[in-house]
């Protein structure tokens, strides 16, 4: 198969077809939506990030059968681990709707995070690493059009992620434990449809957690051309800010940390909403996001492309 | 300054004084001035770290250069690139795929990228390329289960994904068996065949000299030879070279039909021949008593030429 013989009968009767259309053309809006869908097609059909999706779909299921075999009958006092979480663990024995709220809050401290890295800090990174960012580059894909496309798909990426743990721990909850009308953390109780909203707006919080430290990633993923080291430094660099965070000294520069807002979803869990919390969050997120996306724009677009 | 008409420049590429220093201070391209005109094969030549690639990377808009300006197609790079990139295909530092993609999905990344190109056109295209190389039976297979050959040709098709004014192949053979080699000269020169412009480097002459209508040689950054091939073999001073037993006597006779640059070996001499004939050397020697056992004139081969531009081989000059 590698000899096929080239012939010039061959060479003239396969010419490439013509373009119809020039550089210019008014369907160029189709033909971003066209590279944005193949950069999304690599992605999620990528062996890797699909594994990636599925360990990530399997944490809920084992919190909820851990938490499960741990819970005393009749309700009240699941052992959960750590001090933060205890509120929602002293819920899930009431209804299953709180299992995502234990997931979510578990897998927010290094699962999520480490499945955003991979695809952040390999975006641009590995591109190089391949070598097809220069081809890429020469198409010519137009480098703050690649770094859009590539942003955009990491966006996708953190939102089917969060939200594949948000439904898989919803179906788990709803099987293993009962569902009914929820009591939120400030002991007020909603209607089930009402707890679902609150599902979805905590979920819809931690993508857009998810959607700043994904800028991050693709900042730090325009300087190397190792995806593992874009990868590792993102995962340093949010565990630092974690650390950092529970130190009581360094308090001042708190909120100004990336992961320091993360867990005010649970402001979403009482009546009435801390919407100042929220938006503080919110903004912090916004921020990083823009930030980031900047730094990574200032030199994607100004360095040689040397790989 | 070449300016763009409604035809187009006449040269496809185009730079002055265009230089590259890299962050620790090397030289890697010094003043290059290249003129590559349309329909030629150009065949950029030059040894291994001389700035072939680093020359191309900045004609495509990878790199920036440090100082001096390029054209391609007329269109001043690198502000250029995304406007006139479309219209030339390239082959830069050898293939780049993604290993976990079949050749087929490979080129339709690359395909999707280009928003000059429209999706209802792409399987056609990407068909056709993979038939010109030859490789359509491979299309479905892994790019990282390819032979280096194949790799090659994914490459090159690739580069022909789209109508093309301008293809510039960095080191296309490299890897490549010599039926490979062949194979990628055919292709060249049915590109070239179709009135595309071709800018192929190489570190061996003896790849691109078959096929170029114009070469450029590079030594350590710099272009020290560009023109026509045929000018480049005018610059070839033939020799005379004489067997014999009476060196002395020889070299009297070179003298005295005032050949240049005579060199007496163990029992030869050899001159530069210049306007005079061979017979009259032969005449006036056999006039004058030497015994000749032998005379030959020689014309020194492209690659001695080649050779004498850019230095013997192993010699690290920076």
């Amino acid at each position: 198969m590698s000899n096929v013989e080239l012939t010039s009968a061959d060479l003239t009767s396969a010419q490439p077809a013509r373009r119809v259309e020039g550089p210019e053309s008014a369907g160029s809006v189709r033909a971003d939506l066209r590279f944005f869908s193949n950069e999304l097609r690599i992605t999620f059909f990528r062996r890797r990030n699909q594994l990636l999706l599925v360990v990530a779909a399997l944490f809920p299921l084992l919190i909820g059968i851990g938490l499960k075999a741990a819970a005393p009958h009749g309700g009240g006092g699941g052992n959960g681990p750590g001090s933060g979480s205890a509120a929602f663990f002293n819920q899930l024995a009431g209804n299953g709707v709180f299992l995502t709220f234990i997931a979510l809050s578990l897998l927010l401290i290094l699962v999520l995070p480490v499945l955003v890295a991979v695809v952040a800090g390999d975006s641009i990174a590995g591109e190089a690493g391949y070598g097809t960012l220069r081809y890429l580059l020469a198409v010519p894909a137009g480098r703050t059009r690649l770094l859009i496309v590539k942003y955009a798909t990491i966006l996708v990426w953190c939102v089917a992620a969060v939200f594949i743990v948000s439904a898989i721990a919803l179906i788990v909850g709803a099987v293993l434990f009962p569902v009914g009308p929820v009591t939120l953390l400030s002991g007020d109780t909603v209607s089930l449809g009402a707890g679902l909203v609150r599902v979805l707006l905590v979920t819809l919080y931690i993508c857009a957690a998810m959607a700043a430290i994904g800028a991050i990633g693709l900042a730090i993923s325009t300087f190397t051309e190792h995806s593992i080291g874009a990868i590792a430094a993102l995962m340093i660099l949010i565990v630092t800010s974690e650390v950092v965070d529970t130190i009581p000294q360094f308090a001042v520069v708190a909120p100004y940390l990336p992961t320091h807002w993360w867990s005010s979803f649970d402001a979403l869990l009482r009546t009435p909403v801390d919407t100042t919390t929220l938006a503080h969050g919110l903004l912090s997120f916004a921020v990083y996001a823009v930030l980031f996306f900047l730094i990574a724009w200032a030199r994607f677009t100004s360095s040689d492309v040397t790989s | 300054m070449i300016e763009t008409t409604d035809n187009g420049p006449e040269l496809a590429i185009a730079s002055s004084g265009l230089t590259k220093r890299f962050r620790g201070g090397q030289l890697a391209v010094d003043q290059v001035d290249l003129a590559v005109p349309r329909g030629s094969v150009y065949g950029f030549l030059g040894p291994n770290g001389s700035g072939k690639t680093t020359t191309i990377r900045m004609l495509l808009g990878l790199a920036y250069p440090t100082s001096g300006s390029a054209q391609v197609l007329g269109v001043p790079m690198p502000e250029g690139a995304v406007r006139v990139l479309s219209r030339v295909g390239s082959l830069v530092e050898g293939p780049a795929f993604y290993p976990y993609l079949s050749g087929w999905d490979n080129l339709a990344r690359y395909d999707a990228a280009d928003r000059s190109v429209s999706a209802r056109t792409a399987r056609a295209r990407i068909e056709a390329a993979l038939d010109r190389v030859g490789l359509a039976a491979a299309a479905k297979k892994k790019f990282r289960n390819y032979s280096l050959g194949m790799k090659q040709r994914l490459a090159i098709a690739a580069a022909l994904l789209v109508e093309r004014d301008l293809i510039v192949l960095d080191e296309p053979t490299n890897g490549l068996d010599p039926q490979g080699t062949r194979e990628v000269r055919a292709l060249i020169r049915q590109i070239a065949a179709d009135g595309i412009t071709v800018f192929v480097s190489s570190h061996l002459l003896a790849e691109v000299e078959q096929v170029s209508t114009h070469v450029g040689v590079m030594r350590t950054g710099k272009l020290v030879f560009q023109g026509e091939l045929g000018a480049l073999r005018r610059t070839a001073a033939p020799r005379i070279a004489v067997r014999t037993p009476d060196l002395t006597a020889a070299a009297e006779v070179m003298k005295k039909l005032g050949l240049a640059d005579p060199v007496a070996g163990d029992d030869a001499i050899t001159a530069e021949l210049g306007d005079v004939q061979p017979e009259s050397v032969t005449a006036e020697l056999v006039h004058a008593g030497v015994a000749v056992r032998a005379l030959t004139v020689e014309s020194p081969s492209l690659e001695d030429l080649f050779v004498g531009l850019t230095g013997e081989g192993f010699d690290v000059e920076r």
